[in-house]
């Protein structure tokens, strides 16, 4: 009985301490604000997945004409308006680079992360 | 050592509390410590439960009467593989073992996903707080697995159908997949919750659901093998309220596995997708309750409790929340593109959606009119088997020829003229073997006859897909064809080891086809000596034994059996008298033809004190496609939850070029 209430204690203690553990690692952080995405930064990832999928979905076109489960006629009718969908989100994001890259230096106070851009 | 096994739970509940409120807390003001100590809190919770479960363990092992449920489940003559069984066999354990589950996939989805989605997961913790918040209240305040008592002599045993081996996997399998589906709901009202709708959410939690709902099928199909066995009824699925309790949810994790591509691959069905996220995990948890309250008849529910009035109102409250926070995204979750024809890959995926959830609509009004029923007319009206196979065919037979289509057209859309060329393989091979089975007897049942048509169609177009791609790997470079074969395997996992899968459908189709719809049964009542006969099989009793084993009485009538003049050896069938749990047992026999997937199944329904049997005899063509399915269905998700460490490099580079640091 008393060795389980001991244990017991100890688990509530060291319980305390794990959650405790941010807080006593980096009692006065510089900024305690989260890494959290701007508007700007949601747009761009939209921008990123548009990209991606068109990618995906231009790589899966030409692999499913090769093996023939997409007809010649299909493969033409298709690939046009999917290279059109992947060059327009290459280009919108070329756009966004560029203006990001003038923001950016506004943006140089943010409180964590290595901006890239 | 109960002290220490209640205040384990205590602080697994006064943890779940915290990672509930400070997550919540953490999120909405956006304090980064705060954040990290919530999700402290959670991984702190799956350790204290860990603590009380090896409490409920050890106990367990010690048979420790004085623990109510020790004594409830067990007994010193019970063995001990089946005393480690009965952690999950009684209500209080079983729910223990859902704790335990649930806070670790909750610390390691957390863990594994903070890198690269931080901003999302701060608003998932709180969820997986919130859900593990009920069922440690449940374990602390309504069903404590460490209530004791003066110890008495001996336990009550275990329920002698849940002494099988099957059980030691089937039950854990389940809650396996249950818990998992907690995953992907915590993720999916995390993005509801902080407006991140993106495609984060998907990416974080498909493997989790792929793991889901791989347990569950892999579970459902021991408990089908465990019923086929153990409860000698001669079949092994019998559309019980508990057994359709794990289809339900499998079968909106189905739906949802197939629609996630739909938004992945054109952006499209983005409220549909979270509403089946929502549908699945409302359903595991209503699964969780029909097996644990008590509130139905079925062979499979072991407990009667007062848990019921808390998982309804834990349903009711998750239910509307989710759907207020869907109501309040929509503008958010707006597809950016349309369904472009109605002859496309997308659209035969929706097409499955759809006849999925019909199905899973329908089994789930036929689980619930009994109540129903009682409520509003006093008595309660059960839907019987027709019920549930009337609508398997009307959905389940389009579904698996959606399962041959599917994969042969083309994403967006796809012309007449391209769907007649690529068809015509996989439709001559459905043709000619529909011709076969008539032309051999299957004619005598046409679901049966329809079932294996559309099977041959599936089979074809599987073998077509490898083929042509094994062709178009090695035109692209492959050095050799295992190599071809290899490297189209390994650069698309999900496609590939989605056929593999698909296979396994259809093996299961056919075996559920072979042994229903073509299944053959004779009964004798035979003395010593006596013969009977069913198809080709001979079947001589020729005497009967009884023995004593650990903790039943065995009796056994043994019968030589021969088919078409050559002697197959003999088979044994009878029952268990359990001494402790005073109970009787059918223990069946089965001789399985491995090269026919055939099985000789045969119950001694009564056994006269003059050795008279009473002989039911089935025979079974089929059926062991049925457990083979279960390995091929194995082999295709391990194909398909294998880690593409491509996905997870862009997924990294992904979350670099916006600007957000990719770790911790």
């Amino acid at each position: 009985m008393t060795l389980a209430l001991a244990l017991a204690a100890l688990l509530a203690v060291a319980s305390v301490v794990v959650v405790a553990l941010p807080f006593l690692r980096d009692p006065e952080p510089v900024s305690d604000a989260l890494d959290e995405l701007d508007a700007a930064e949601r747009h761009r990832l939209e921008l990123f997945e548009t990209r991606d999928r068109a990618l995906a979905a231009l790589k899966e076109l030409e692999f499913d004409h090769r093996t023939g489960t997409v007809s010649d006629d299909d493969y033409r009718a298709l690939v046009g308006p999917l290279r059109r969908e992947a060059a327009g989100a290459l280009q919108a994001l070329e756009r966004d680079g560029a203006t990001r890259g003038v923001d950016g230096i506004e943006e140089e106070g943010r409180p964590t992360g290595e901006r890239i851009s | 050592m109960a002290e220490l096994g209640r205040a384990a739970l205590v602080v697994s509940l006064g943890l779940s509390v915290y990672a509930l409120v400070a997550g919540a807390a953490a999120a909405h003001l956006g304090r980064r410590r705060l954040a990290f100590s919530a999700q402290n809190a959670l991984l702190a919770a799956f350790a204290s439960t860990l603590i009380a479960s090896a409490v409920l363990l050890s106990a367990l092992l010690r048979n420790d009467f004085s623990f109510t449920y020790v004594a409830r489940t067990t007994s010193e003559a019970l063995p001990t593989a089946y005393t480690i069984s009965a952690f999950w066999g009684g209500q209080e354990g079983s729910l223990l073992l859902w704790l335990l589950v649930l806070t670790g996939f909750a610390a390691a989805a957390v863990r594994l996903n903070r890198g690269w989605a931080r901003d999302l997961i701060v608003w998932v913790v709180p969820v997986f707080g919130a859900v593990s918040t009920f069922f440690a209240f449940l374990l602390v305040a309504v069903a404590n697995p460490f209530a004791t008592q003066a110890a008495p002599a001996d336990g009550l045993g275990m329920t002698p159908s849940l002494q099988n081996p099957y059980m030691l996997a089937h039950p854990p399998l389940l809650y396996l997949g249950y818990v998992g589906l907690t995953v992907p709901f915590a993720f999916a009202i995390g993005a509801l919750l902080s407006g991140r709708t993106d495609e984060r959410w998907l990416v974080a939690t498909r493997r989790w659901t792929l793991v889901a709902w791989t347990a569950l099928g892999i579970g459902q199909l021991l408990g089908a093998h465990w019923a086929y066995e153990e409860v000698g009824w001669g079949g092994y699925y019998a559309w019980d309220p508990v057994e359709n309790a794990a289809l339900m949810p499998w079968l909106a994790a189905t739906a949802f596995l197939h629609s996630v591509m739909i938004q992945e691959k054109r952006g499209m069905l983005r409220v549909w997708n979270v509403l089946l996220v929502l549908l699945a995990f409302s359903l595991s948890l209503f699964g969780t309750f029909l097996t644990r309250s008590g509130v139905v008849n079925s062979i499979h529910s072991f407990t009667q409790s007062s848990i019921g009035p808390w998982f309804l109102a834990f349903i009711g409250v998750v239910v509307t929340v989710s759907l207020a926070l869907v109501f309040w995204r929509l503008p958010r979750l707006r597809s950016p593109t349309r369904l472009e024809s109605a002859i496309s890959r997308e659209a035969a995926f929706l097409y499955n959606n759809l006849l999925l959830l019909a199905l899973c609509l329908t089994i789930f009004w036929g689980v619930v009119y009994p109540l129903l029923s009682e409520a509003v007319r006093g008595e309660a009206v059960v839907l019987g088997r027709e019920y549930y196979d009337f609508f398997l065919r009307i959905f389940g037979l389009p579904l698996l020829l959606l399962m041959g289509i599917g994969p042969l057209i083309a994403w967006r859309r796809a012309s007449l003229r391209s769907l007649l060329t690529t068809f015509r393989w996989p439709t001559g091979v459905a043709f000619v073997t529909g011709v076969v089975l008539l032309a051999l007897g299957a004619g005598s049942s046409v679901p049966g006859l329809i079932a294996y048509t559309f099977a041959a169609f599936v089979v074809a177009t599987i073998t077509l897909e490898f083929v042509r791609g094994t062709r178009a790997r090695k035109a692209l470079g492959a050095t050799s064809w295992p190599g071809a074969f290899s490297s189209l395997i390994a650069r698309n996992r999900r496609r590939y080891g989605g056929y593999v899968v698909h296979a396994a459908i259809v093996l299961l189709a056919i075996g559920v086809a072979g042994s229903s719809a073509f299944d053959t049964v004779a009964e004798a009542k035979l003395t010593r000596g006596q013969t009977m006969e069913i198809g080709d099989y001979r079947l001589q009793y020729r005497e009967l034994d009884e023995r004593i084993a650990a903790n039943a009485t065995e009796i056994r009538a043994e019968l030589a059996v021969t088919r078409g003049g050559r002697d197959l050896g003999t088979l044994e069938a009878g029952k268990n008298a359990y001494t402790i749990e005073e109970q009787v047992s059918n223990e069946v026999g089965i001789r399985s033809d491995l090269l026919t997937g055939e099985d000789l199944f045969v119950i001694a329904e009564q056994i006269d004190p003059d050795g008279t049997v009473y002989f039911r005899v089935f025979v079974k063509p089929l059926v062991n496609l049925i457990w083979l399915a279960g390995l091929v269905f194995l082999l295709g998700s391990l194909i398909t939850l294998w880690p593409d460490a491509r996905e997870q490099r862009r997924l990294v580079e992904r979350t670099r070029e916006i600007g957000v640091p990719a770790t911790n």
